[in-house]
């Protein structure tokens, strides 16, 4: 028997007055199971306790949440990542209101994601066949292009915990640098407008908790310097 | 666009390259400072004052204030509006700041011309 | 029920995949008020682990591409049960829709004179079979689904469509002239039930891998779209047919994409040996997805199976170099060294035939229409009903799918769906509104569920249904087995319908979901169970040591199973393109 005591925020808001934390013993038979296997295990014994799960490979993000402490994707996890003292603490992602358990409502960040406006924009008809674009060009869109919306980075950003409505976080601003580096994307100044506030972008204090956290090992701070660097290239 | 109108330059990008700016400028001037010191380490009020007394140095000095004086504000005014949410407080809190600053930097021009 | 409140919409899609949200474009570009219900963000969709890309004869690797080239691969791939009119549409407005996405946004990789990059799948051919491999399947890099459904889900936010996200559609809403219109759906986040009204209801809730216990397919794909056309009523196509993946990571079920071995890597046995040069001569490890997953199962049974237990092969990759594997298929190696704790620039990595698609679902036509039976065995349209996607059995992928074929499926049907619906509806469409009654009676099952108060578990039911499935009705099949497999399954039917749901609490209750789902997840099990023991033949995927040949004088046929006598009839398979020869069965090698 190799038991692991898991501890985990819970909190139904039909039944419970104030979140609390339960304690759960997995027998995980010596395996370096996944997070995600440890709550299945879980949610065999208790049947109500509540979290996302979708791909389980960690391409779809539904399954970011703070494990002992870090962000991350519980399916990717595995538990000699994390585990310390075979004790893991098993959290929501910081900084969002908590809907259930370990589901939070990810309105806020989704509204972020939105208002960078997630999407090409040409104001030229296409042609024929496909726009054309060198590797090269393609190449600016690698590191951007991947992210999953999971909300590992923006939750771990305090610059996104102190002003959700205002600074679009690192996942929004990953995105909006996809879209500014896209060579067919032609809304660059609109789009830049959009951004150059107090708030937007530059609410970002380079702590780099969002690189630190990625799952997909992006790095939403360079793309915020670039962003930047395009902003003042744009001004003067 | 998130709209705002207590900030200094009222965009994110002038504050951002004000901050920028003046840290250079400070920067410089604590360089010059400390090298002046280590330089002089006999220092009395004679030579202290010769040096205040240089219209570059005052020109320098007071370029200094200014830039200290935009810096803290830029920096205060993102600290108080991380952390302190009600507005009416937030307000009274930037308005304190903005007074102290004005305070000091007349302050420090009258010291720099005044004697 | 009188309370509940009813939401109205031009048309819905169930399903914010791939195909959903192609749908809900069409029918959002076109003004028409459209709502996308998807039980996840539309983005936590399968369609997002999608990896290798989509095959499509844009002519960018080999400029004299031709459409028909592919049509050829497709019908040859599908063991000749692909109906002919579907492939041929399938495969000529493919560029259309491919050149589509890519001017929404899509992040395909490149050649260097900028077109998309185009790399070798299984089973392509050049010149009708006759002029060698071809390379024509459009990639960027090895997340093709994840930049195709981010585009879409993007393309979607720029129109305007309406998204009910995290709400689980439960059951079809029928008048009382057996036409759909619309569904119960529930709202996960705050347990509330809603009446959603609507004159086109398009199904796309994808596969059901799921009903296997060790699948490729992400924890959603329960067959939720297959679950509620068979509850009412409606018959499905072809479900004997699933394909096995040759490339599941050993223990994981994580899929490999068939691009590593199009990339130039291949499998190889305990004794280094690459097999598959022996059981496909010409196409070797790119034959078809059902040939090489044979062609491993065998390696195995003869004890060439690698590892303690012999019971994987390997796939190498490293001497594709670590250049060619950081730019090409970097989600392979990041995978591989989650899931197998491989490094693939220096090791290979242990691959198993896995579960991976449903070829077979609801009978459409091109246009998305979903088809049903009259009382004499004719083909009726189910009105207000449609299908497309992996739930969707138009059917281009016949007895079995190629590699990448999967992502057109869903855009060229997702798009013909959205622009059929829209010229319907701009034409005018009345239905009678559904009854107090016909709402009631999709009310039923989850009703059952909210007053179940004693019974067993929902995990441990799927468990086992999960295990009789992958027991017997895996890659080889045999009569006993099935017929075991067939009886199991009633008698879960037994155990589920008297099963136990705990917790009844409403905020954001998975339980209840994973209950609901359970349901749909047996009633795609039993279709393929019978499906599978009836289809006395070998054909594509399915694969029977009883009756190994083809049978083209009884089988050449689509099987359709009926839910109301769970028999299995026969449907003609269309052989009738529009404008090129009929492609006649042949014997299929590769």
């Amino acid at each position: 028997m190799s038991m692991l005591q898991v501890s985990v925020y819970r909190y139904n808001p039909e039944t419970d007055s104030a979140p609390y934390m339960q304690e759960f013993q997995v027998d995980t038979q010596g395996r370096d199971l996944m997070v995600l296997n440890v709550l299945e295990i879980i949610k065999q014994q208790d049947s109500s306790m509540a979290y996302r799960r979708s791909c389980r490979e960690g391409v779809c993000g539904s399954d970011g949440m703070n494990m002992n402490g870090t962000n991350g994707l519980a399916c990717v996890t595995a538990l000699s990542d994390v585990v310390k003292n075979d004790k893991l603490v098993l959290r929501p992602l910081p900084g969002l209101p908590v809907i259930r358990d370990l589901v939070v409502d990810m309105g806020i960040f989704y509204k972020q994601y939105e208002r960078i406006q997630p999407y090409l924009q040409n104001d030229e008809n296409p042609p024929a066949i496909e726009r054309l674009q060198s590797p090269e060009e393609r190449d600016k869109l690698d590191g951007l292009y991947e992210c999953i919306l999971c909300a590992c980075c923006s939750t771990s950003c305090p610059s996104f915990w102190w002003n959700p409505d205002k600074f679009v976080g690192p996942a929004g601003l990953l995105q909006a640098y996809r879209f500014l580096a896209d060579s067919r994307d032609t809304a660059t100044r609109e789009r830049l407008s959009e951004l150059e506030d107090p708030f937007s972008v530059f609410r970002c204090r380079g702590i780099m908790n969002c690189v630190a956290v990625c799952p997909k090992g992006l790095n939403p701070t360079r793309a915020i310097g670039k962003i930047r660097e395009l902003l003042l290239a744009n001004a003067t | 666009m998130v709209t705002n109108i207590t900030n200094l330059g009222r965009s994110g990008l002038s504050d951002w390259l004000i901050q920028r700016v003046s840290a250079v400028v400070l920067a410089l001037y604590a360089v010059f400072m400390v090298g002046y010191l280590l330089f002089h380490p006999d220092l009395d009020y004679a030579t202290w004052h010769g040096l205040f007394s240089q219209t570059w140095m005052r020109i320098f000095s007071l370029l200094a204030f200014v830039s200290l004086a935009a810096h803290a504000w830029i920096g205060l005014w993102t600290v108080v509006t991380d952390y302190i949410k009600p507005t009416g407080i937030r307000f009274i809190v930037q308005i304190a700041i903005i007074i102290a600053i004005f305070i000091f930097l007349v302050w420090g021009v009258q010291v720099l011309w005044g004697a | 029920m009188s309370t509940m409140r009813s939401l109205t919409f031009d048309a819905i899609t169930i399903g914010g995949g791939g195909s959903g949200l192609r749908a809900a474009l069409e029918l959002a570009k076109s003004g028409k008020k459209t709502a996308v219900i998807s039980k996840v963000f539309p983005t936590r969709s399968h369609t997002v682990s999608a990896q290798g890309g989509i095959t499509c004869a844009i002519a960018s690797a080999d400029p004299n591409d031709d459409w028909r080239w592919h049509m050829y691969d497709t019908v040859k791939g599908g063991d000749y049960i692909t109906d002919q009119d579907a492939a041929e549409y399938m495969c000529s407005e493919g560029p259309k829709a491919v050149f589509e996405l890519e001017h929404m946004g899509l992040p395909f990789s490149r050649f260097d004179n900028g077109r998309i990059y185009q790399r070798p799948f299984g089973g392509q051919s050049k010149d009708f079979g006759k002029g060698g491999q071809a390379a024509r399947t459009c990639a960027a890099a090895d997340r093709t689904g994840h930049a195709l459904l981010h585009t879409l889900y993007q393309n979607n936010l720029k129109n305007n469509t309406v998204f009910l996200n995290e709400w689980y559609a439960v059951d079809l809403v029928k008048n009382a002239n057996g036409d759909v219109v619309g569904c119960i759906a529930l709202c996960i986040e705050t347990g509330e039930v809603v009446h959603i009204k609507s004159k086109a209801t398009v199904l796309a809730t994808g596969g059901s891998g799921r009903i296997y216990s060790s699948t490729t397919n992400a924890l959603i794909n329960t067959g939720d779209g297959i679950g509620m056309a068979l509850r009412a009523g409606l018959p499905v196509q072809d479900m004997e047919m699933w394909q096995f993946h040759p490339t599941g990571i050993h223990g994981a079920g994580v899929l490999v994409t068939e691009g590593c071995r199009g990339e130039g890597g291949y499998l190889i046995n305990k004794d280094g040996e690459r097999f598959m040069e022996r059981y496909a001569p010409n196409a070797k490890d790119l034959a078809g997805r059902d040939v090489v997953a044979r062609s491993m199962v065998m390696e195995i049974l003869e004890g060439r199976g690698c590892g303690e237990n012999g019971d994987h092969v390997l796939l190498k990759l490293d001497h594709l170099g670590e250049e060619v594997l950081g730019k090409r298929l970097p989600g392979i190696v990041e995978l591989a060294k989650t899931f197998a704790h491989v490094d693939p620039v220096k090791e290979p990595i242990p691959v198993v035939p896995t579960c991976h698609y449903m070829m077979g679902g609801l009978a459409t036509n091109v246009h998305g229409q979903v088809i049903s039976r009259d009382g004499d065995g004719n083909d009726q349209i189910v009105n207000g009903l449609f299908a497309c996607g992996e739930a969707a059995c138009v059917s281009v992928h016949g007895a079995n799918r190629l590699g990448g074929n999967s992502l057109l499926d869903l855009v060229v049907f997702g798009r013909a769906a959205g622009m059929f619906i829209e010229s319907a509806l701009n034409e005018g469409v009345d239905y009678l509104d559904a009854a107090q009654s016909d709402v009631d009676q999709a009310l039923s099952r989850m009703n059952r569920w909210n007053e179940s108060s004693g019974g067993e578990s929902v995990p441990a039911l799927r468990t086992e249904l999960q295990e009789t499935m992958q027991k017997s009705f895996g890659v080889f099949r045999q009569e006993d087995h099935m017929e075991e497999g067939v009886k199991k399954v009633a008698e879960l039917r037994e155990r589920i319908a008297n099963a136990h749901l705990g917790d009844k609490s409403h905020a954001f209750n998975t339980a209840r979901v994973e209950a609901l789902e359970l349901d749909n997840l047996l009633e795609v099990a039993e279709a393929t169970a019978i499906s599978a023991l009836e289809r006395k033949e070998s054909r594509g995927a399915h694969s029977r040591y009883d009756y190994p040949d083809r049978d083209d004088v009884n089988w050449l046929k689509h099987s359709i199973y009926t839910p109301a006598d769970k028999k299995l009839g026969k449907r003609d398979v269309n052989f009738q393109p529009k404008t090129v020869d009929t492609f006649e069965p042949k014997v299929r090698t590769y």
